[in-house]
């Protein structure tokens, strides 16, 4: 039993960790082109509520999932105006973004909480792979953005470490002053990569109001952006340890809730504290390895960029 | 009173009347500036006379307030460097434009066009064909963080020539170098100038100016002075013009014999900032009223070194003792008031507050002597600055004002004042002219030769050689992290100082 009991852990583990694993690669993006998005939560709010919205009135589960990327983008591109163009403060920028995003979408989902959703992302056995033994049952089982999430980790991993343009955004992230020296566009580079980071969020939360818990409640996020914020150091920005590491937090989700059925005596407040204690736990230690952090976090991350500075 | 004449090849540059302003200071006033194909062209001036301004206009980084830009007969209006690039300007700037954690070959690609997809080995030999073509030693998988200051240059020269500049501008390029790696820079300059391509070297080193440049523009407050072949041209004649006045090479210096050790370091052993060995068991030891320098490539282990001193960065293991006392374990308050004075590499960073005002920042380390009971005597803080700020000549419009916005030899005296006043035995000083115009280091030097004489250990560390010999009883050189050997500065052998800081042991080999 207990061995099942682990089996059901890493398969719920895998579905609780896919929203980190989103929000934590569109944040590698955008770290990696150096601005800080700590407006996560809110982005990923504002995504599912309105990815639940979409698919209330058209029955329509992708168009739902565009729209929450659209949504998710749009606010990335308020935060790239604001930081970007009119270089304010980013860490200020983001907190305000959460609080904003906080009330937009409660006062947008205010008509349907509670609302069953006509229709959601259910899990989907791949043929061949699913027969696996084992990570059969945890990997290929699952939704079907849980498989775009392994495509888009696989893209994401491509883009920024083999292709020209991963090279400039990765550029712009180390040293805008040399990317600016040889013609990549700063501004340009860092406004993509904040959009893109923004339309992942989005997703997260479309993955958590369509797939995770169909549902729409003020505030569902209950921290997740916040934890994918971490984990985005944890995974020293790199999208394939983010992998890893989403599904660690998505386990430790899991493993609590599971404990519960199974009978073990734990407070459930004591359970959904879990995943932040965890967080805790990780950054301390990985705060320890000093020289590695700094060797891998992009150098001009939180800085905004002036050219004619003197 | 510009004597140019244009050349003898096409011109591949033309500056006309070039006005650049910043708020408060003019940095270009009107200067004029010709280059031609297949020279080497000194761009010769101190600090702050607008070399560097000048350059950043024609390499697309600042728009001139007036004057005209023309590259190879076109006159052109770049709004960004790439524009520049585009025209074939390769700048070379002082602090270099590289990406730390990306290969030789990724910096040298980036933004060249390209393919979407990268394709690393393919890149990496082109690379090394270029490299080779051109003499220049450089491994093209390298990460840079891994490679020493003079390699991070070279990749610099690459990118340009990858870029097929016609004109490469090297901003002081040789203030990093050991004297063989500049010279090894030198033939580098003269093989890509013999190729009919423009090169523009921006120095205030006269030697070197002699050493390879054909011709020489020379620019003083932001005018041009003078535009000479180098055969017309001797070092006093260029350092009048570059100065305004009679320059003294040598700083007059008393001849008499140090006293006991007074600050000692032994075995010391420490970690850099990426938790990586920065000193391998560095023995050091400096007398009472002497000055021992401390000579090596930037890197090298000596602000690691000044800084275990000053008790800002742990050791692993060693000792650090003045005048006897053991200080190894001692905070850096307990340091000073043993005796040490420091004057940091980074002035405004560890050495001063910039947002703060003399006042406030003479008081920060003397806070007892001002202090009140709980509360400040204000009236005593401003008295006793005043004092040091008449006694050292620090110009200042007011003591309240942020020392920010002082001119960088000023903030360098009221640093070295503050330090001064309060009598140390030993002091430790780091790069104390860098950046200073020709006044303002006469002025810390004299200081330090004073203070040298008053019976202050002084350890002095400098990436100027010339500085180090001038000032120097001994020279020790330091290369990663080990101390390669000390040699007395009177009579020492520059060739032999800079294979040391290389890596050669102090044997001749």
């Amino acid at each position: 039993m207990s061995a099942d009991l682990f089996l059901t852990v890493f398969v719920a583990g895998v579905a609780a960790g896919t929203v980190f694993l989103f929000a934590a690669v569109g944040e590698i993006i955008t770290e990696r082109a150096g601005v800080l998005n700590l407006g996560l939560e809110g982005m990923m709010l504002v995504g599912a509520v309105t990815g639940f919205l979409v698919n209330h009135q058209f029955r329509q589960l992708w168009l739902g999932v565009l729209a929450a990327v659209v949504a998710g983008g749009a606010l990335g591109l308020l935060h790239a105006l604001l930081v970007v163009s009119f270089r304010t403060n980013q860490v200020v920028t983001g907190l305000t973004l959460v609080i904003f995003a906080g009330g937009l979408s409660g006062y947008a989902g205010e008509s349907v909480v509670g609302v069953a959703p006509p229709a959601t992302f259910e899990p989907v056995a791949i043929p061949l792979l699913s027969a696996i033994p084992v990570l059969g049952r945890v990997f290929f089982r699952q939704n079907p953005l849980v498989y775009l999430s392994y495509g888009l980790v696989v893209a994401t991993w491509f883009w920024l470490f083999k292709t020209r343009p991963g090279l400039n955004l990765r550029s712009v992230g180390e040293s805008p002053e040399t990317a600016d020296a040889v013609g990549i566009s700063v501004t340009r580079t860092r406004y993509a990569a904040v959009v893109a980071g923004g339309g992942f969020a989005g997703l997260a939360g479309a993955y958590l109001s369509l797939a995770q818990s169909p549902s729409w409640v003020p505030n569902m996020t209950a921290g997740r952006g916040w934890i994918a914020i971490a984990l985005v150091i944890f995974a020293t920005w790199s999208p394939v340890r983010a992998v890893f590491g989403a599904y660690v937090f998505g386990c430790v989700e899991a493993l609590g809730f599971r404990l519960q059925a199974v009978g073990v005596d734990i407070p459930s407040f004591f359970v959904s504290m879990l995943p932040y204690l965890f967080t805790i736990v990780v950054l301390v230690v990985i705060s320890r390895d000093t020289a590695r952090r700094r060797l891998a976090a992009p150098a001009s991350l939180g800085n905004a960029y002036v050219r004619e500075e003197r | 009173m510009s004597t140019h004449d244009p050349g003898p090849a096409e011109g591949a540059v033309e500056l006309r009347g070039i006005v650049k302003r910043f708020p408060g200071i003019v940095a270009n006033d009107n200067v004029d500036f010709s280059v031609a194909r297949g020279e080497v062209h000194a761009l010769l001036g101190e600090n702050g006379a607008g070399k560097t301004t000048l350059m950043s206009i024609l390499s697309g980084a600042y728009r001139p307030d007036a004057g005209t830009v023309s590259v190879g007969g076109r006159t052109m209006s770049f709004r960004s460097p790439k524009q520049a690039i585009e025209a074939g300007i390769g700048m070379v700037h002082q602090h270099f434009r590289l990406v730390q954690p990306l290969s030789v070959a990724e910096n040298v690609l980036l933004g060249a066009p390209s393919t979407f997809r990268l394709a690393g080995n393919a890149t990496e030999d082109r690379v090394a064909e270029l490299a080779e073509a051109y003499g220049i030693r450089v491994n093209p998988s390298a990460k840079i963080w891994q490679l020493s200051v003079g390699e991070q240059q070279r990749v610099e020269i690459l990118k340009a020539l990858f870029r097929e500049a016609s004109v490469l501008i090297l901003d002081e390029p040789t203030a990093v170098l050991t004297p063989q790696e500049a010279t090894h820079l030198f033939s580098i300059m003269r093989r890509i100038a013999s190729e009919d391509r423009a090169v523009i070297f921006i120095s205030h080193k006269l030697d070197e100016v002699m050493a390879v440049a054909d011709r020489v523009t020379v620019l003083r407050a932001g005018r041009g002075v003078a535009t000479l072949t180098i055969g017309e041209s001797d070092k006093a004649n260029l350092a009048r013009l570059m100065v305004g006045r009679e320059v003294m090479f040598r700083v007059a210096r008393s001849d008499h014999d140090a006293g006991a050790p007074r600050l000692t370091v032994k075995g010391l052993i420490a970690t850099g900032d990426l938790g990586l060995p920065a000193l391998r068991d560095v023995t050091l030891e400096v007398r009472a009223g002497e000055i021992l320098g401390v000579a090596g490539v930037a890197g090298n282990g000596q602000r690691e070194l000044t800084e275990v001193i000053a008790g800002l960065r742990p050791a692993i293991s060693g000792t650090v003792a003045i005048g006897g006392r053991d200080l190894s374990a001692s905070t850096p308050a307990e340091r000073i008031s043993a005796g040490l004075g420091y004057v940091p590499e980074d002035r405004l960073g560890t050495g001063l507050i910039p947002s703060l005002g003399c006042i406030d920042n003479v008081m920060l380390k003397r806070t007892d002597e001002f202090a009140r009971g709980f509360f400040i005597n204000k009236q005593a803080a401003e008295a006793a600055t005043s004092e040091l700020v008449d006694r050292f000549d620090v110009k200042t419009s007011s003591l309240h004002s942020p020392v920010s916005l002082m001119s960088g030899g000023n903030i360098q005296k009221l640093l070295l004042a503050r330090e001064l006043s309060a009598g140390p035995g030993a002091l430790v000083v780091a790069q104390p002219t860098a950046g200073l115009d020709v006044g303002a280091t006469e002025a810390i030097r004299r200081l330090l030769l004073e203070q040298r004489d008053a019976g202050v250990a002084v350890l002095l560390v400098s990436e100027d050689l010339d500085e180090l010999l001038s000032l120097c009883d001994r020279i020790a050189v330091m290369y990663e992290g080990k101390v390669m050997g000390v040699v007395g500065a009177a009579g020492a052998d520059r060739e032999q100082i800079g294979l040391m800081m290389a890596g050669t042991a102090s044997d001749p080999a």
